[in-house]
């Protein structure tokens, strides 16, 4: 049976995080006013690991749950398990950190199924309680307890849209690939890779995003040029990481493998 | 047969006079019956078998193939060989007999020329990945064309067809690429700009500054780029051109990064005279300011009203009250930062000292203007409301197809499409022009009239489908899932207490079952429709229409006509993303037969968007009264064969085709367009309404 420890949500140790805006006073001023966060932005450019960071600054355990197409409201709120005969109650992610006042954050929320909103809702607003339907209760929530909720604006499936009901309770950040500089650092501190083949690395992604919508649907992300930046420092020649951490990943479509290559090429 | 004996030179002759219609004409076929009577009998064969599909395109062709096919096989292989003929026939589709005859005539030339082509680099081949890789580079669409000389006119780069210098493809196509990279650098580190900054532009000036030049953007390319300034030093060594020995000692001050074109420009007066051009290496190309500075002015000028029109609605936008109470101007400026270099320096639109976000579409308009103009000039700070400009220079031009069908004929601005000769085992390239027009909707009481008379049957309709849509359902008997199944867990327990092992699957879980299909009508609005099939047509749609509503599946619906290649017209009734609502009933109600039944043009492009909506299932539903048939020949055969190779291409893309008819000689031929399983006969024009919301219903569960 599984079972939610929540110190083990506690971020002991301080992750990088480079701050490219105000992003992390208007975080704290939010939670502190008991506001939703929405984080938007492209896949890869630092959603996640901000709210590592913003958990460890204000010392709440963060319970961080990637959505999929079949995630249900049960899962976030928990379920009755058959346990030796009886029946057991086992709390979901939200209800663990709604009890104990910590963090959940809602990754890639539009994947998630539309019933999920329904227990997102009463948590956004004003009211801030969880309905437990199975139990018959309603959860208050904890002081410290706050909600965040990531979606990435880039998909185009009018499926995958974020109603306005939902968007319109929360407290927006936007997060954009950091500026050529900051990226820079930011690899050189996560791989240790050396300056200048960092730069070539983030002058690669420019070119990449520039094919965003001429058949790429999205440019090469901050985190697959820290994973090219690592496969570099590890040994592997600079093109081959390109190719195998970034165009490959990018798309299978064989011209648009053949033009990435090129740039890269052309780069190192 | 193993070894066929040869034919003799009568029964070849005899051959060709038929293939060659030769009663009705003057054409001697003794010469080349006696050529082909000497090569061994599977040549022959290949042979005459090619004059006979070049003489299905037209009899002349295949006399000259006749005439000529022995000796040009000697020179080419059988591949090249082809490859002459299909582009014999395809300049024939294009542009007429005498081309085409030329094309034949010259065989000695396009041997030679496929010869090159082997070891060469054909831009078309590599047209997708240069494009994507510019397009990577500068961030702005450059567009790639095909010319003589290599050049750009700072929006198109032009590239010669072939690339043949060296003696490999891999080699001729880094040629192309780095030609390609030398043009952008002409873009990107103000070659144009600067040139354009000259009051007169001599030839001899021209010559020097380009000289000069391409070493300093060599050496632009090795700080940017220095990848692609490894392979652009290869290929000096393959090429095998060095720089007389002046020139080194330039390349080396022309070097230092903080060398700019105007310097140059300076240097080249200096020099005029002294100093002569180095020969140009390969992948060199040339200057023409002319075309550049009319291709710019005509960009600047749209370039500065979009970003005006652009920064007015922006501001609009950003403080819609705010504006209105304070009458003055928003103080609009450019921030120009330190590094005068237009990528790495971040210029900003400031609004009021505060940065102003740029949506994307503006962002690269900035950075487009910033190539041109190397800063955002004050004027273009100005918002502009819409009214201020001509509306052509803020919108891309289109044309409406009525107007186009008005004028003369030309193919501007319609799809094209290839379509398949059968007899060429071939397409004919660009073949169908195609365009799209409106129905006119026409308001009476068709519709009303329609759900009145099919009351009962629009119910049961309904019913019957609203039965299809998969509700979840509820799984019992789980692994996983979110509910307690109360029947497994008295049954688990009671087994528990019986001693045997008690299940896991305890739990429900809630399945959705999501139909996820879209689906294109194509309807046959051909002349023959006239009458009670157009009724009938019309009626079924309404019918489907009501029934698909209640179903929630992804429709379209398209009328389909026209009257030959040059005219093949598809007439929207529903698209994807309409609702079914007033305009498109009156549509329904407009439909009108027009002309000739053409398929092969309207299956291409349905399954084309269909392909490019998202769903799991994608079907394409033809309604049609007969076989394919159009004025220009499309008839018969060619028509069935066409048709039949559309389709074969729209599965393979992954689309599903379905044929309904009311033809009642379709037997004869559906099941080779089709397949026998996918299409449906309906003998009785009346049960169509019926019938077609029946088979749908089928097909889809």
């Amino acid at each position: 049976m599984r079972s939610f420890r929540l110190d083990e949500y506690r971020i002991e140790e301080e992750p990088f995080y480079q701050p490219t805006g105000d992003e992390i006073t208007l975080f704290e001023a939010a939670y502190h006013n008991q506001l939703p966060i929405l984080l938007k932005g492209p896949t890869g450019c630092g959603k996640t690991r901000f709210m590592e960071y913003m958990a460890w600054r204000l010392q709440r355990p963060l319970i961080t749950v990637s959505c999929h197409d079949d995630l249900t409201a049960s899962d976030l709120v928990g379920r009755y398990l058959v346990k030796g005969g009886e029946t057991v109650w086992i709390d979901g992610p939200l209800t663990q950190a709604v009890k104990a006042g910590g963090i959940c954050y809602l990754d890639e929320i539009v994947e998630a199924r539309k019933d999920t909103m329904v227990v997102i809702h009463p948590l956004a607003d004003d009211r801030r309680v969880l309905p437990v339907e199975k139990l018959g209760t309603l959860i208050e929530a904890e002081p410290e307890f706050a909600i965040a909720i990531s979606y990435n604006p880039g998909y185009q499936s009018v499926l995958k849209d974020l109603k306005q009901s939902t968007r319109q309770r929360f407290v927006a950040l936007e997060f954009n690939y950091p500026t050529p500089e900051l990226e820079q650092a930011i690899i050189v501190r996560e791989s240790g890779l050396d300056e200048s083949r960092a730069r070539g690395l983030v002058k690669f992604a420019a070119m990449t995003r520039n094919l965003k919508g001429s058949g790429l649907e999205e440019g090469a992300s901050t985190r697959l040029l820290v994973h090219a930046a690592k496969l570099m420092v590890a040994g592997v020649s600079p093109l081959s990481a390109c190719r195998g951490a970034v165009a490959q990943a990018l798309t299978d479509d064989p011209e648009m493998l053949a033009s990435v290559n090129e740039l890269s090429s052309s780069l190192f | 047969m193993a070894h066929p004996s040869p034919l003799s030179e009568d029964a070849i002759r005899q051959r060709l006079d038929r293939l060659l219609e030769v009663e009705f004409s003057f054409r001697d076929t003794s010469l080349p019956a006696a050529a082909i009577a000497r090569l061994p009998a599977t040549q022959q064969a290949w042979l005459l078998e090619w004059v006979q599909r070049v003489a299905s395109t037209h009899v002349e062709l295949g006399y000259q193939l006749a005439c000529k096919g022995v000796e040009a096989s000697r020179l080419m292989s059988a591949e090249s060989f082809a490859e002459w003929l299909y582009h014999a026939m395809d300049r024939y589709d294009a542009e007429g007999l005498r081309p085409a005859l030329l094309v034949l005539e010259h065989y000695p030339e396009f041997a030679a020329e496929q010869q090159a082509r082997r070891q060469g680099a054909l831009l078309r081949n590599h047209e997708g990945v240069l494009n994507r890789f510019l397009q990577g580079l500068s961030g702005r669409p450059l567009k790639l064309a095909e010319a003589e000389v290599i050049f750009t006119d700072s929006e198109t780069l032009y590239l010669p067809t072939l690339q043949s210098l060296l003696p490999t493809p891999q080699q001729n196509f880094e040629l192309y690429k780095v030609s390609c990279a030398l043009l952008w650098a002409q873009i990107r580190f103000g070659t144009l700009r600067a040139l354009l900054r000259e009051p007169s532009i001599e030839e001899p000036f021209l010559q020097l500054f380009h000289a000069l030049e391409s070493l300093r953007l060599e050496a632009c390319l090795e700080r940017e780029l220095p990848g692609l300034h490894r392979s652009l030093l290869q290929l000096e060594q393959a090429l095998g051109s060095t720089l007389p020995e002046p020139w080194e000692v330039l390349r080396k001050g022309l070097s230092a990064p903080d060398v700019d074109a105007s310097d140059v420009i300076r240097m080249a007066h200096q020099n005029l005279g002294q100093l002569s051009p180095y020969p140009a290496r390969g992948y060199q190309g040339t200057l023409k300011p002319e075309r550049v500075r009319s291709c710019m002015e005509h960009r600047v000028q749209r370039e500065k009203a979009r970003f005006r029109v652009g920064l007015n609605t922006l501001l609009e936008d950003l403080k819609p009250a705010d504006r209105a109470e304070a009458a003055e101007t928003p103080r609009l400026h450019a921030s120009q930062g330190e590094d005068q270099d237009v990528f790495s320096g971040e210029i900003e639109i400031l609004l009021d000292d505060m940065p102003l976000p740029l949506p994307e579409a503006m962002q690269s308009l900035k950075r487009s203007i910033l190539l041109d103009l190397g800063e955002i000039p004050d004027d273009y700070l100005q918002p502009a409301g819409p009214g201020e400009y001509d509306p052509s220079l803020l919108q891309d031009e289109s044309r409406d197809a009525d107007d186009v069908w008005h004028g003369s004929y030309h193919e501007e601005g319609a799809w094209l499409y290839d379509e398949w000769d059968f007899q060429r085992s071939h397409y004919r390239r660009n073949w169908c022009a195609m365009r799209e027009r409106q129905i006119t909707p026409v308001y009476d009481d068709f519709v009303n009239n329609t759900l009145q008379r099919h009351h009962g049957l629009i119910k049961h309709l309904r019913k019957t489908f609203e039965a299809l849509r998969h509700e979840n359902r509820r799984l019992k008997r789980q692994r996983e899932g979110e509910d307690v199944d109360l029947d497994a867990l008295v049954e688990a327990l009671s087994n528990a207490h019986l001693g045997f092992e008690m299940s896991d699957r305890l739990l429900t879980r809630m399945q959705r079952n999501e139909r996820n299909i879209a689906v294109i009508f194509m309807v046959d609005m051909s002349g023959s429709t006239k009458g009670w099939i157009n009724d009938a047509e019309r009626e079924s749609l309404i019918l489907l229409c009501e029934a698909l509503e209640s179903l929630g599946d992804r429709y379209a619906i398209y009328g389909f006509s026209g009257m030959t290649r040059k005219r093949c017209e598809l007439f929207p009734v529903k698209r994807f993303d309409e609702t079914y609502d007033d305009e498109v009933k009156a549509r329904i109600s407009g439909i009108r037969p027009q002309d000739y039944t053409r398929m092969g043009f309207a299956i291409r492009h349905l399954s084309a968007l269909l392909r490019e909506t998202e769903a799991r299932t994608r079907i394409l539903i033809t309604l049609s009264d007969g076989k394919p048939d159009d004025y220009d020949g499309y008839r018969g055969q060619y028509g069935i064969e066409d048709t039949r190779r559309a389709l074969v291409e729209a599965r393979r893309s992954g689309v599903h085709p379905y044929c309904i008819t009311i033809d009642e000689q379709a037997r004869d031929y559906l099941p080779h367009l089709y397949g026998p399983a996918a299409y449906s006969v309906v003998d009785d024009v009346r049960s169509l309404p019926l019938k077609v919301s029946d088979i749908y219903r089928r097909l889809t569960t």
